[in-house]
Parts: C-alpha cells; sequence; structure tokens
C-alpha cells in the first residue's frame, strides 16, 4: 500500500513539473506575470525552427498547447484522487478536499519554485461557465426530492434569511473593525465591508457535499445543509451585484436599497422559472428519442446547462435555474429514456462532477500560492471570527422560529451540525477575484483563501469526529422492502384523508392535489405513451426482484466471497433449476448461452446502478449504489416467495436473442431476433437485462423502461392483458 | 349510538373530551364548527354521506376505508356518529408531546400513543377484525393503491412478498406485532400527525 503511494506522489510530481515546465497559456487559466516565454522555450524543448533542411522530427507544442495543458491538469487532478484512495487510512481521517488542496499547493510550490511567478490561478469565467455547473447538476439530479420538498420550508428560511443576517451582520461588524484600526484599513468603506462579506457569508454547495458525504448524517440534517447551500446562490448573487453596483454608483438611496430587496425574489423566482422551462421542454424532447437513443442522455446535459448559461445571460441565479431543472425533468426523463440511457446519464454526472470537484480543489490550493499577499492580522482574525459567530447565532435564532412550525424539531446537536457546517469555498473564491480593483483587494483575497483554507481543513476534519462525540443521529442503511413502501404510502394516503376530513389544507393536502395534477396532465403530456408511470410500490417490487436475480447469479457464476453471506444449497440449487429451465427454452448451443449469461451479468452491474433515489435518499458523490453484496443481503427464499418458477416475474431471460433465431412460442414469446449487436451498437437491439414473463399470461409488461424497439413495443401491447 | 339534539357545545362536554383525547379548548371548537359544517341534517351526527359529500376524499383511493374508520364496529348503513366518536377517532392524529412521555404508567395509553396510531393503520388493512391481516385484506388495499396497470398475478406476488418479508410465525398473515415489527424504522409518530392549528 505504501508502494503504491509513493508512486502516487512520484507521479504528481512528475505531473507537477510538466506542468510548470509548459508556457503559460490562455484561455483556460490566467496569468499573474507575463513569464518569461524565451527561457521556457528551450527547456521545455519547443518548435525548434531550422528553416533550410528538412526535419525528420519536429515538435510543434503551441499547436496543441492549449487542450494539452487542460488534459494535464485534469490528468493530475485524477491522479491525485486515485493516489488519495489508495493511501490506506488517510481517507477515513482527511476529507478528500483537504488532501486535494494540500495536493495543489504543493503543485502550486513546485510550479513557483521553477518559474519564479505565480502559477495560473483559476479564473472566474473558467470556474463559473465550465467547472461549477456540472456539480451543481449532479447535485439537483440525484436529489433526495421527496425530502427536499417537505423541508423546502425550512431550507427557504435558513437559506434567505440566513444569508442576509450573516452578509449584513458580518460587514457591519468588520465595518467596525476597519474604523477601531483605521490605521492600517482606514480606507475601507462601509459598502465594501458589505460587498466582501456577502461573497464570504455563503455557504459553498461543493464543500458541504465533499465534507458531508463522508460523515453520513440523518437524511433530514443533509438535506437542511445541503439545500441551504444550493438556494442561498440566489441571495448572494443579487448581494454581491448590488453591492457591486453600489460601489459604482455615486449616491447609494433608499429606493435603491429597496430595489435591491425586489431583486433578491427576481433573481430567485427568475432563475426557477428559466429551469421550469428547459426541464419541461428536456422532458418534452425526450420523448421523442426512441429512434436515436445514442443521444439521448446529451439532451439532458444540454437543457441544463442551457438553463445555466440563460440565467446567467440574464443575471439571474444559475444554481436555482440548473437544479430546478434537473429536479423537474428527472422522472420524465428517467421513465421516457432505456435503462442504458439513464445508466449513462447517471454515470457521466457523477464523472464530470467528480472531476470538476477535484480541479476546484487543486486549483484552490495552487492559487494559494501567490506573489502578493497583503495581510492584516485584525482584519483576518476578526473576519473568521465573525463568520463563525455570525452563523451560530444565526442559526440558532432561526431555528427557535423555525421550530414552533416544523413536525420534526431541529435538535440542538442538528443545529452545531448545520452551524458548523457552513463550509466557505470556490465560490467566494472566485468572486473575490472579480471585484473591481482598489486597494485592498490583496487583503481581501487573502482573507478568503484564509477562511476558506481554514474552513475546509479545521472544520472539515474535526466534523466527523465531532458528529461521533455528539451522538448526531445518523443515516440509517436500511434496505429498501416492499412493506415499508405499501404502508408508507398507506399512511400517506391515509393522512391526505385525514386532513380532508378536517379541512386543515397540510402538507399531504398540497402533495396529493400535486400528484394528481402530476398525473392527469403532466405524464400524459411528456411521457410516451407506453411508459406512464408505474406505481412506486411496483417498482420497488421489482428493483428488488432484480437485485435478488442478481444476487443469486452472481453466487453461481462469481465464485468469490465477496458476498458476505453464504447462501443456502438450497437457494443454490434453486437458482441453478431456474437457470437451466430458462436454458431449456433456448435453442442455442451452450457455448452462446454461457456467453450471454456472462454478459447479462456485465448488464446487471449497469443496471445495478438504476436504484430507486428515494430509497438511499443521502446523497454520496463517489457511489451510485450498494451493491447486493456488499449490503449482504440475504436473496429471499425464491421458491417460497413466488410460487415457483412459473411466477411471471421470477424468470429472467438474458439477451440471448441476439444470437439466434427463435420464433415466439405461445408460452415463450420472445421478441423477434435481430441481427448481429455489432451493426447497431447502443441503438434499440441492445440486450434487455429485463424480465420476459414466462407465465401464461404472458405479457411483457409494457410499463418496463426499456422497451425501445418500436417493433417490440407493438408485440408487448398485444400482449397487454 | 343514537343522535343527540345538540348544536351548542356544553362546557362539561368539553372538559370530558379534552380529558379522553388530550386536545386543547381551542383545538376542540374548532373541530366542533368544522363538525357542524359537515353536518348537512343538522342533527348533531354525521353520516357516511356527509363524509362522501367532502370531494378529495372522494378521490382517496382509500377514502371508503377511511369513512369506515370513523364509524364503531357494525358496518351498519344506518350508522352515525356523534362528537365524541369524531374527537375521539381523530385524536389519534395528535402530535405525540414530550411531556406525555412521561406520565405515569398506570393510566391507559392516549389515543395518540404509537401503538394505537399503528392499530388504528392496521385496521384499515383488516377489515373482519380477526388481528390478522390476510393476503385477501393485503390484495384488496393494494388493488386500491396500485391502480388498474397491474395485472392480478403481479399483484399477488407483491403481496407474496410483503407477506412474507413480515411473516414470522409461518401462517402467512401479518399479525398485528408481526405489523408493528416491520413499521419499527419508520417514523410512525411523525408520520400520522397533523399540526391542528392552535
Amino acid at each position: 500500500m505504501d508502494g503504491r503511494c509513493t508512486h502516487a506522489v512520484l507521479l504528481l510530481l512528475c505531473l507537477g513539473s510538466c506542468l510548470s515546465l509548459t508556457p503559460p497559456a490562455q484561455p483556460f487559466v490566467r496569468q499573474e506575470k507575463a513569464s518569461g516565454l524565451g527561457s521556457n522555450s528551450s527547456k521545455g524543448g519547443l518548435s525548434l525552427d531550422v528553416p533550410m533542411a528538412l526535419r525528420v522530427f519536429s515538435v510543434d507544442y503551441y499547436h496543441v498547447q492549449a487542450p494539452f495543458e487542460i488534459v494535464l491538469w485534469i490528468m493530475l487532478a485524477s491522479l491525485a484522487k486515485l493516489g488519495f484512495h489508495w493511501s490506506g487510512r488517510l481517507p477515513a481521517v482527511v476529507p478528500e478536499s483537504c488532501l486535494l488542496i494540500m495536493v495543489g499547493l504543493l503543485v502550486g510550490g513546485v510550479i513557483y519554485g521553477v518559474r519564479h511567478s505565480a502559477p495560473p490561478t483559476l479564473s472566474a469565467d473558467a470556474f463559473f461557465l465550465f467547472l461549477l455547473p456540472p456539480i451543481v447538476l449532479d447535485a439537483g439530479y440525484f436529489l433526495p426530492g421527496k425530502l427536499f420538498f417537505e423541508n423546502l420550508g425550512t431550507i427557504l428560511w435558513y437559506a434567505v434569511l440566513g444569508t442576509l443576517w450573516n452578509v449584513l451582520g458580518i460587514g457591519v461588524c468588520l465595518y467596525g473593525v476597519c474604523l477601531l484600526a483605521s490605521g492600517s484599513l482606514g480606507d475601507v468603506s462601509l459598502l465594501h465591508c458589505l460587498l466582501f462579506s456577502s461573497l464570504i457569508a455563503a455557504v459553498d454547495p461543493v464543500a458541504v457535499l465533499s465534507v458531508f458525504q463522508e460523515i453520513h448524517v440523518n437524511e433530514q440534517l443533509h438535506i437542511l445543509v445541503f439545500g441551504e447551500s444550493l438556494l442561498n446562490d440566489a441571495v448572494t448573487v443579487v448581494l454581491y451585484k448590488l453591492f457591486e453596483s453600489f460601489l459604482r454608483l455615486p449616491v447609494v438611496t433608499g429606493v435603491d436599497v429597496l430595489l435591491g430587496g425586489c431583486r433578491v425574489l427576481g433573481v430567485g423566482l427568475g432563475g426557477l422559472g428559466v429551469g421550469l422551462f428547459f426541464g419541461l421542454v428536456a422532458a418534452l424532447t425526450s420523448r421523442f428519442t426512441s429512434r436515436a437513443q445514442v443521444i439521448a442522455p446529451l439532451f439532458v446535459f444540454l437543457y441544463s446547462y442551457l438553463s445555466y448559461l440563460t440565467s446567467e445571460m440574464l443575471h439571474l441565479s444559475g444554481i436555482m435555474a440548473i437544479v430546478t431543472c434537473a429536479v423537474t425533468m428527472k422522472q420524465y426523463v428517467e421513465a421516457n429514456l432505456s435503462e442504458r440511457s439513464n445508466t449513462s446519464i447517471q454515470y457521466f454526472l457523477k464523472m464530470w462532477s467528480s472531476v470538476s470537484e477535484t480541479l476546484i480543489f487543486i486549483f484552490l490550493g495552487v492559487s494559494t500560492i501567490q506573489d502578493v499577499h497583503m495581510w492584516s492580522w485584525a482584519f483576518v482574525c476578526s473576519t473568521l471570527l465573525l463568520c463563525l459567530l455570525w452563523r451560530a447565532t444565526g442559526v440558532i435564532l432561526l431555528t427557535a422560529v423555525v421550530n414552533k412550525v416544523r413536525r420534526n424539531v431541529v435538535t440542538f446537536r442538528d443545529q452545531f451540525i448545520i452551524a458548523y457546517g457552513g463550509l466557505r469555498g470556490a465560490i467566494c473564491f472566485s468572486l473575490v477575484f472579480l471585484i473591481d480593483d482598489f486597494p485592498k483587494k490583496r487583503l481581501f483575497i487573502t482573507t478568503t483563501i484564509v477562511v476558506i483554507l481554514f474552513t475546509v481543513f479545521v472544520q472539515g476534519m474535526t466534523i466527523k469526529p465531532l458528529v461521533e462525540l455528539l451522538e448526531v443521529k445518523r443515516r440509517k442503511r436500511n434496505l429498501p422492502t416492499v412493506s415499508e413502501e405499501i404502508h408508507s404510502r398507506l399512511l400517506d394516503h391515509l393522512l391526505a384523508g385525514i386532513e380532508d376530513v378536517v379541512g386543515y389544507w397540510g402538507q399531504h393536502y398540497w402533495k396529493d392535489k400535486f400528484e394528481q395534477f402530476n398525473q392527469r396532465y403532466l405524464c400524459r403530456f411528456l411521457i410516451r405513451e407506453e411508459r406512464q408511470a408505474r406505481s412506486s410500490i411496483v417498482r420497488v417490487y421489482q428493483e428488488l426482484e432484480r437485485r435478488d436475480e442478481r444476487a443469486d447469479e452472481e453466487h453461481i457464476t462469481h465464485v468469490d466471497v465477496r458476498c458476505q453471506t453464504r447462501p443456502h444449497l438450497l437457494e443454490e440449487m434453486d437458482s441453478i433449476r431456474r437457470i437451466l429451465t430458462r436454458n431449456l427454452h433456448s435453442f442455442n448451443n451452450k457455448l452462446e448461452v454461457v456467453t450471454k449469461v456472462a454478459l447479462s451479468n456485465i448488464h446487471h452491474m449497469f443496471a445495478d446502478v438504476n436504484i430507486l433515489q428515494k430509497q438511499i435518499p443521502a446523497y454520496s458523490r463517489h457511489t451510485l449504489h450498494g451493491t447486493p453484496a456488499a449490503e449482504g443481503r440475504k436473496p429471499l427464499r425464491r421458491h417460497q416467495s413466488l410460487g415457483g418458477k412459473h411466477s411471471p416475474w421470477s424468470q429472467e431471460v438474458p439477451d440471448l436473442s441476439h444470437y439466434s433465431e427463435t420464433y415466439p412460442t405461445p408460452r415463450n414469446r420472445r421478441r423477434p431476433i435481430k441481427t448481429t449487436r455489432r451493426s447497431r451498437g447502443l441503438q434499440g437491439q441492445t440486450p434487455q437485462p429485463r424480465t420476459f414473463m414466462l407465465g401464461r399470461n404472458n405479457s411483457l409488461d409494457p410499463l418496463e423502461p426499456s422497451c425501445p424497439d418500436p417493433q417490440k413495443l407493438s408485440y408487448a401491447l398485444d400482449n397487454k392483458t | 349510538m343514537g343522535s343527540r339534539a345538540s348544536t351548542l357545545l356544553r362546557e362539561e362536554e368539553i372538559e370530558e373530551i379534552k380529558k379522553e383525547t388530550g386536545f386543547s379548548h381551542s383545538q376542540i371548537t374548532r373541530l366542533y364548527s368544522r363538525f357542524t359544517s359537515l353536518d348537512k341534517g343538522e342533527n348533531g351526527t354525521l353520516s357516511r354521506e356527509d363524509f362522501q359529500r367532502i370531494p378529495e376524499l372522494a378521490i382517496n383511493p382509500l377514502g371508503d376505508r377511511i369513512i369506515n374508520a370513523f364509524f364503531p364496529e357494525g358496518l351498519d348503513r344506518e350508522d352515525q356518529v356523534n362528537f365524541r366518536g369524531f374527537m375521539r377517532t381523530l385524536a389519534h392524529f395528535r402530535p405525540i408531546e414530550d411531556n406525555e412521555k412521561n406520565k405515569d404508567p398506570t393510566a391507559s395509553e392516549p389515543l395518540n400513543s404509537r401503538t394505537n396510531k399503528l392499530l388504528f393503520a392496521f385496521r384499515l388493512y383488516d377489515l373482519d377484525r380477526d388481528d390478522k391481516i390476510s393476503r385477501d385484506e393485503l390484495l384488496q388495499v393494494l388493488r386500491m393503491m396500485v391502480g388498474v396497470n397491474i395485472s392480478d398475478e403481479q399483484l399477488g406476488s407483491i403481496a407474496d412478498r410483503t407477506i412474507q418479508e413480515a411473516d414470522q410465525n409461518g401462517d402467512n398473515s401479518i399479525s398485528f406485532n408481526e405489523f408493528i415489527k416491520v413499521l419499527e424504522k419508520v417514523d410512525v409518530e411523525q408520520k400520522m400527525s397533523i399540526r391542528f392549528l392552535h
């Protein structure tokens, strides 16, 4: 393990030195000072111009410079991440963000040492346009919707009022400090202080995500902190722009302040509206992608990014737009797209957001190595102190009010974690660079860096032991059960009914109303007819069945003892019997069967990710699911639960159809076979790791979300009972 | 039960209801005005038709069962429920307050305790009151909740799996204790509470 660690470190250092040797590049990174290009060119082995003779071998670096350097940075980030995970006990103690910043510091130091000038810093444009959207999109797409909307009031309360409280409090107090230390800080005006506090007070979603997902607190707490960090963007954006424009105005009147207040509302709602619009359009587009499935995932990304860019263009809150877009389109897109497309979407989202996050933290580290830092003990320390203080008091006061109205009270421990988990991150950093130049700007930059490093390192590292010390309620690692789903639904209906009787328009009433609206209008319009949404109970059930199938098959084909429970011999016999029975129906030769079973396992592993998010509500950056083996789930005895092998659910016929011609028998209708897989790639004739019904009542369930081929659809509809 | 021709709520009644259900004075008065607004016949009791007149309840999948829960044993068509019975049923949905947990254990369990809440939910399934949810009863409820898109066989499998997850003594039905055990991870106290306005 240590050997690998050293390899990783060596690799990183090599990459770092490569990066330091490259000449400064545009447009991705911004250079602080023009460094000696000429001196570098000889070191880097760049284009040699010997005009007369014909060269056999030449290097033309400038041709590929920009993409080359971008790739190098991304490579550095990814290798750092890899190294981190291989480094033994470290991930348990230090959150990933800290390590990445340290790597960034290292690389920045190397670059500085080699070039004797400041390393490239993170340009605000690159950050806001390229690095932030994937992370927020990922967060929005995997947001636990139910939990989020149940707590929406509280989240908004914290986000809007809490941020306002923090900004005003910190700003005014900082101004007081500046007045007190007027010797060194005299030229910092009130507006400057307010501008600074508006960017430093906001909790950063990236940092919060990366730290919280490792500490596994209970879902309610998680969604409160996380939701707040997402939604306070509206307030931050408005206040920042407001104070910035105030700084440029000669005189600030009361009317301007009032207008500013209206703008908060406008920005928030505007972002929401833009997101809704694009979300619905995306859902509608996905309805028609059945014939070109390969590009279907692209629409999800394009529309989300478009919504972000549009709202940025209109000076609305981009984060709110992209989150709303993702939340809106998710259920319709998931119903319309095939399983593979859904999996692709999820994987790509995770990948991009991971890379983005890693890059952000590394650049944070690199950018810390600056040429000119302006330091002021008074300012820096008071900023730190005030941030902590105002956040704590804000949380306590707001919670005291909101607890009177909530069903689930927010306990003191939860409050402490909410206050302590208010981490600052790269958004503050980018915003501070965007301030118009004035004498003390360097001071602001330094202070921001210190605050970010403090919160990420100190608070990030200590929050996990604190959570354990305070015995904060942790995430329950429940395996979903059909019973729970059914009974929860029953309770929902019951509560909605009782609210009707009492005449109380509570949460359940509105939820019910929305569901009805959704079913009646939206789903009809946005989802393909064949794929109209199934009940959640059925979905849970199918998911569990699929997992059991996979668990059984893994026991057969993978002999390794990764799974923690050894099945009973009886179950193994039963699984074997099932597989053999299945194969009896096929007319392939054995070789293709075996290949297919193996391939279907691979597809199962991909299908594994199609987990119902509501069963695992806490958002996790690094994983999409838990494997059945890792969860140690003991598969239910199939022969007991489903009345034998002729149950309509249990027979799973893997994608044998590709390789052979089978003609539909009355009992066993398989779909008509297509040509080899090679011809179409991921198009409609993809292997379907989905249940085919082998029962009497033969309905390839038309509600299965993986019937992309129109042929199959008509056949399926014919069979519909 | 009989019908009480009481259009006004007397103080001693309010006190009795308060003791029995734990509602506060203002809540009882507020709910009484709701009761009278539902009572179209103005005879001091509610019949099933009065409930069915509530529009959202009519489209609730479990509407009939909820209405049934208000009426005491005996599915007599002529059943009427007076205000006391109305309040007694609604008392199950009062939020559990912390100070109630420290009451002396000799007093009878309040109507809104966790067990009683679960019993209420249990009775929604168990129509014949034999203290067991049989497969058929489960199927009926499932059919109501899941809708018409599912075939009977599939529904049957879901029901089988549900019973199998819960059943411990192998009698192929869910007893009340098994029901409690299944829902032990669900926060029933919070889910089955309505914040009545003060």
